[in-house]
């Protein structure tokens, strides 16, 4: 019977990332035995909802080794928790910190890994999707276990099992040799109002709305909405208009919102696969052709910088006699 | 100081990539060049070396086409180039090109190695890491900033919520960003100079691997189109757009 595990990732808060309550539902429907692996300062305090997500057992601890050094410690620690204890698959979220482990320790084990999955479909097949999403690609996972799937954030809605999870410290001693990054200071970009993955709704601004500037017009319309968080593409992002906090597609953050609207943007294929599963979608886009009203259940052709305004106006006055 | 900086050839970096009969990208008969992700990596680079003394080999494996993306980055500056090309690495996953790519490495000899994010066509985000446990060095990842100062490296590396500094002893392994460097341009007289400049063209066996080292471990058995999610209504008027957004989103019950 298989043995599958989630590799847990803790927020710089020490409370669980929600990407590891996602794999652990899935982990439910391929094997009996489901066990979590997860390390940083809160790593025991993570057990209860992990346990209540379908782990039955959670390797852990809290040492902050594993929280000031990046991946190397806690690559040796999984590494040594998977010659010990076999799984057979191990689950990764597609987050920086994890797939810093997950390639790192692919190395070690020398087996398969396989990104970007956005199904599993048993131990030894997994699915991906590519072109922004329009084609789904199915993979047979070969070689030695542990074979190593980094599934992108949201492919799964966590759900919780009920169950409770024992815990299991993990003791390993690393070697000053794994230690030589040093994790110094820590900055946090303040971002006002609700998070991206949690927002009703979601407003994304692009190049098209010109100059850094513009985007307060978003921030004006998040407001009239309500429970609106603002994001972007990657093409502003890198022009340092917003931090990439913002940043929403293949290598930011994957939102999942009832409602989604797209302003200026092109809607490349790598953006699309951070957005595609909201429930509605709405694009403003000045270019009829632009690949984002494709996907759109509202799109309107114009210039961004005139109908946003309005917009804010509208709502307004829709709430005001609403 | 030795600074190595992974450069991928891509097909056709501005469009959509082509898939063949066996399920892989098209990779040979087929325009393309270093894949855009590398250019900042090469950038930041050609500026270590430019303040700390040394130079720049660029690394790469792929295709003979994938020439064209060395050739790319020695017209920017780099010194030397090392590819490799070998039919049994078609198709290859990340184990495979890591360990490929550790050899070329290890052969050509590195302080720092630098590398992008993630590829524009494979976007598996992970080959960095796993050829930096196969060099036996850290992997500094999502670099915004890189600096390199007596011996060891500083970076700022991207976070969720924003960044953090990182500071590590040499040798190491860095993933740079595209928020970090602004590429520079080649010049005309960078893309003569760069086909004089040395380029290592080697094959498995000149590095020792053998093609069963060189198997890759994952196999696509299938592509199907994902569900349709049908275009929408569009209007074309701009002056109705904002009324009837705004009535769209009453309907949605988010206003
Ligand atoms: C490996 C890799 C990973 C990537 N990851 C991401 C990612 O996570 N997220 C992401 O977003 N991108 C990502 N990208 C980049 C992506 O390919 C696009 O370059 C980017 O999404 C484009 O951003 P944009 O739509 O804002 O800009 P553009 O493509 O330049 O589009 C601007 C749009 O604005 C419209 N416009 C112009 N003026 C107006 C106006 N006045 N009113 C209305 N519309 C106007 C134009 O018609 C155009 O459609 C990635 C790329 C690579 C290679
Ligand atoms: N075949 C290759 N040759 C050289 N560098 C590569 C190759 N494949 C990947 N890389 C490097 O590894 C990074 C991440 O690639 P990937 O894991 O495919 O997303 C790329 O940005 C490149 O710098």
């Amino acid at each position: 019977m298989a043995k599958v595990w989630v590799y847990a990732e803790l927020s710089p808060n020490g409370s669980v990332h929600a990407t590891a309550l996602e794999l652990l539902t899935k982990a439910r429907s391929l094997a009996d035995t489901i066990e979590a692996v997860v390390l940083g300062p809160g790593a025991t305090g993570a057990a209860g909802p992990l346990g209540e997500h379908g782990a039955q057992r959670v390797f852990a601890s809290d040492d902050e080794v594993f929280a000031n050094h990046l991946a190397q410690p806690a690559t040796h620690a999984l590494h040594q928790l998977v010659q010990e204890h076999q799984p057979n698959l191990i689950l990764f979220a597609y987050s920086y910190n994890s797939r810093d482990v997950a390639g790192r320790l692919q190395a070690k084990t020398r087996s398969t890994l396989m990104s970007n999955v956005t199904d599993v479909l048993g131990p030894e097949e997994a699915q991906t999707q590519i072109f922004g999403g329009t084609k789904i690609v199915t993979c047979s996972l070969q070689g030695p276990d542990p074979k190593l799937l980094v599934v992108r954030p949201k492919a799964f809605e966590p759900e919780p099992s009920g169950g409770s999870a024992e815990v299991v410290p993990v003791e390993v001693d690393i070697p000053d040799e794994l230690k030589k990054p040093k994790v110094g200071e820590r900055h946090e970009e303040q971002a006002a109002g609700p998070k991206l993955e949690e927002a009703r709704v979601v407003i994304a601004g692009g190049r098209g709305l010109q100059k850094s500037g513009n985007f307060e017009i978003l921030r004006e319309l998040a407001d009239a909405i309500g429970n609106t968080a603002v994001g972007a593409s990657r093409a502003v992002v890198d022009a340092g208009w917003v931090p990439y906090s913002m940043q929403i597609g293949q290598t930011g953050t994957t939102v999942k919102p009832d409602v989604y609207i797209a302003i200026g943007i092109s809607g490349a294929t790598q953006h699309i696969v951070g957005m595609k599963e909201a429930k509605r979608i709405v694009a403003i886009n000045k270019d009829p052709d632009a690949p984002i009203f494709k996907l759109a259940d509202l799109g309107v052709v114009g210039d961004a910088l005139k109908i946003v305004p309005q917009l804010v106006e509208e709502i307004r006055s829709k709430k005001s006699s609403g | 100081m030795n600074v190595v900086v992974l450069s991928k050839f891509i097909p056709n970096p501005a469009g959509t990539p082509e898939l063949g009969d066996d399920f892989l990208v098209k990779r040979e008969g087929v325009e393309g060049g270093l894949d855009p992700g590398d250019e900042y990596a090469v950038e930041a680079a050609l500026q270590i070396a430019e303040k700390a003394g040394g130079e720049v080999t660029a690394v790469s494996m792929g295709p003979e086409p994938a020439m064209a993306a060395v050739r790319k980055a020695l017209s920017l500056g780099c010194a030397k180039g090392v590819l490799v090309t070998d039919d049994t690495l078609r198709g290859s996953d990340v184990l495979v090109t890591a360990t490929v790519l550790a050899k070329a490495i290890e052969r050509a000899g590195f302080d720092l190695v630098l590398a992008g994010v993630e590829s524009t066509d494979g976007s598996t985000g992970t080959l960095p890491m796993a050829l930096a446990e196969l060099l036996g060095v850290p992997s500094l990842t999502f670099a915004r900033k890189v600096d390199v100062t007596d011996g060891s490296v500083t970076i700022e590396r991207q976070t969720e919520a924003g960044y953090d500094v990182v500071e590590s002893a040499l040798p190491a392994l860095v993933t740079v960003t595209a928020g970090a460097t602004e590429p520079r341009y080649p010049t005309l007289k960078g893309i003569m100079q760069a086909k004089q400049k040395p380029v290592d063209q080697l094959s498995l066996s000149d590095l020792g691997l053998s093609a069963d080292e060189a198997k890759p471990t994952q196999q696509v058995t299938g592509i199907e189109d994902a569900p349709e999610r049908g275009a929408g209504e569009i209007v074309e008027n701009e002056g109705q757009g904002a009324a009837r957004i705004a009535q769209f989103l009453l309907e949605a019950k988010v206003v």
